[in-house]
């Protein structure tokens, strides 16, 4: 049983993360007054891509190939570390918490330098934005899951999300709030979204990630696409399991919950991004640091104590 | 156990991030509007046998004056000088966000390191007042505009009555009642001082002021 519940967490992740970005789609062209493509528009997407063969410029080198490559590994290796609902991790030991961040860090990395390698000044731009952007998300990340690491007593993401429970909300309500608030920040800005990326222009001034894919084609871009769809699907369950700890006993029951959270989020995504504007650049860092801000106010509350 | 004094804390200390962070003049005057409510309502909830007739009364006073009177007057002030935005810092909003925080370790570690004589409903009622004091300090210190070292005052004394709230459950109705009248009449000063300085000198920058001596 065990087993299979691994399993089926780590299928659910490969197999479903696609169709959130399905849901924002949709619920973006809900608010457009568009009928929308379909939600499994993503999939036909990805089987277009890996059917097409891959365009390399002379100016790349192997850093370019290796680029998408390494950044699905890394996603994927990151989906081995996060339960969901009642569905256990694949693996988890203590200090997991970090590795999870930073094998995000390393498919950032290798995304940034394959896009440095293709020697283009435009992506070296967008490459220099998204270094400059999740270096102030990072600590807001991490503080954040430091204060619900503290306040559970584990360093693993298992265990920390198993021991968090749905009773804790009246005695850690704020923290959790503050936890929640500063993660939903790094989810919209990790993953591209409105206030801080817009997915959706081609506009020179604005692109952070968009831009740094550019040059990629093909398969890679196919692969690039999934592992932005695994990494939009991971934040979430993470989110999930620090706002909605529901733990009834019945694992389905717990399941359904998170997923239910999850197709939630996907729609609040694509009415933020029906109704908001995306932030000026100059004022992205100041977001960032505020979600820092918030993720330090909620360790200080559990590491004071005083809650 | 008495969750609706931390809440109100946490509002405060965030309330002090928000205006350390916001640029836009008019809605740190609500921040701050909805920052003086807040400490309006602290007092009910930090007595154990319900507000006394007086307190409720100071309390009421307090939530007007500082949730509605203040904020009337720095709105109508900000109509008047057309100036919407904080444009120059001395220092910008990244880095007094990054320095509130800093500022919130201080004062959570002094709030640990001070003892207190009073038995405290709240531990985080001294760092929570010590971070609203240093907040306002540094308001007052990195803007330029008249207008938010005004805020930044009005932030500062709201630090010192949560310090007080802390410090005694029965204040005497009087001192209160002196403190608020010295502040409006420093906000109304202010205020009217903010205005004049614009229509002499077409802006509200205060460091320029000192070209006044030569």
């Amino acid at each position: 049983m065990l087993i299979l519940g691994k399993l089926i967490n780590l299928l659910l992740c490969l197999a479903a993360a696609p169709l959130l970005g399905g849901i924002i789609n949709r619920t973006k062209a809900f608010f457009a007054g568009r009928k929308g493509p379909s939600v499994f528009q993503p999939y036909y997407d990805l089987f277009k891509l890996f059917q097409k063969g891959a365009v390399y410029s002379q100016t790349a080198g192997w850093v370019f190939r290796a680029g998408p490559v390494i950044g699905l590994a890394s996603a994927a290796a990151a989906a081995l570390l996060m339960p969901l609902g009642g569905l256990p991790a694949v693996l988890a030991f203590e200090g997991d918490l970090i590795v999870f961040v930073y094998l995000f860090a390393l498919l950032r990395f290798f995304l940034v330098i394959s896009a440095l390698d293709t020697g283009s000044s435009f992506e070296g731009m967008g490459a220099a934005r998204e270094v400059t952007f999740s270096a102030l998300a990072e600590p807001a990340f991490l503080l954040g899951l430091a204060a619900v690491a503290k306040y559970t007593g584990h360093t693993s993401l298992s265990q920390i999300f198993s021991s968090l429970d749905i009773t804790d909300w009246p005695a850690a309500g704020p923290t959790l709030v503050l936890v929640g608030i500063s993660t939903g920040i790094v989810f919209l800005s990790e993953n591209c979204r409105i206030p801080v990326d817009d997915p959706n222009t081609h506009l020179e001034l604005t692109m952070i990630h968009e831009v740094m894919v550019l040059d990629n084609g093909g398969p890679d871009f196919g692969m690039i696409l999934y592992t932005a769809a695994l990494k939009l699907w991971l934040l979430g369950a993470v989110l999930a399991g620090i706002l909605v700890p529901v733990h009834t006993g019945n694992v389905w029951l717990d399941t359904t919950a998170a997923l239910l959270f999850l197709a939630l989020l996907a729609v609040l995504v694509g009415v933020v991004e029906s109704s908001m504007a995306r932030l000026r650049l100059l004022h992205v860092p100041s977001l960032l640091i505020g979600a820092a801000a918030l993720s330090i106010v909620a360790l200080m509350l559990v590491c004071g104590g005083l809650l | 156990m008495n969750s609706a004094v931390d809440l109100i804390l946490i509002f405060l200390i965030l309330s002090n991030l928000a205006l350390l962070g916001l640029s836009r003049l008019g809605a740190c005057i609500r921040v701050a509007a909805l920052q003086g409510v807040a400490l309006g309502l602290l007092p009910l909830f930090l007595v154990e046998s319900g507000p006394a007739a007086h307190q409720l009364f100071f309390s009421a006073l307090l939530i007007g004056l500082k949730g509605i009177v203040f904020p009337w007057l720095l709105t109508v002030v900000l109509r008047e000088i057309q100036v919407q935005r904080e444009i120059e810092p001395f220092i910008g909003y990244g880095s007094s966000l990054a320095f509130g925080t800093v500022f919130l370790i201080v004062s959570l570690w002094l709030g640990s390191r001070l003892p207190l004589p009073a038995s405290m409903q709240s531990g985080l009622i001294v760092p929570s007042a010590f971070f609203t004091i240093m907040s306002g300090f540094f308001l007052i210190i990195a803007r330029k505009k008249a207008l938010t070292q005004v805020l930044g005052y009005l932030v500062l004394e709201n630090g010192i009555y949560a310090f007080g709230a802390a410090l005694s459950e029965n204040q005497p109705v009087l001192i209160e009642l002196g403190i608020l009248l010295d502040l409006f009449a420093a906000a109304f000063v202010m205020g009217i001082a903010v205005f004049h300085i614009n229509r002499e000198f077409e802006h509200i920058d205060t460091d320029k002021l000192s070209g006044l001596r030569t």
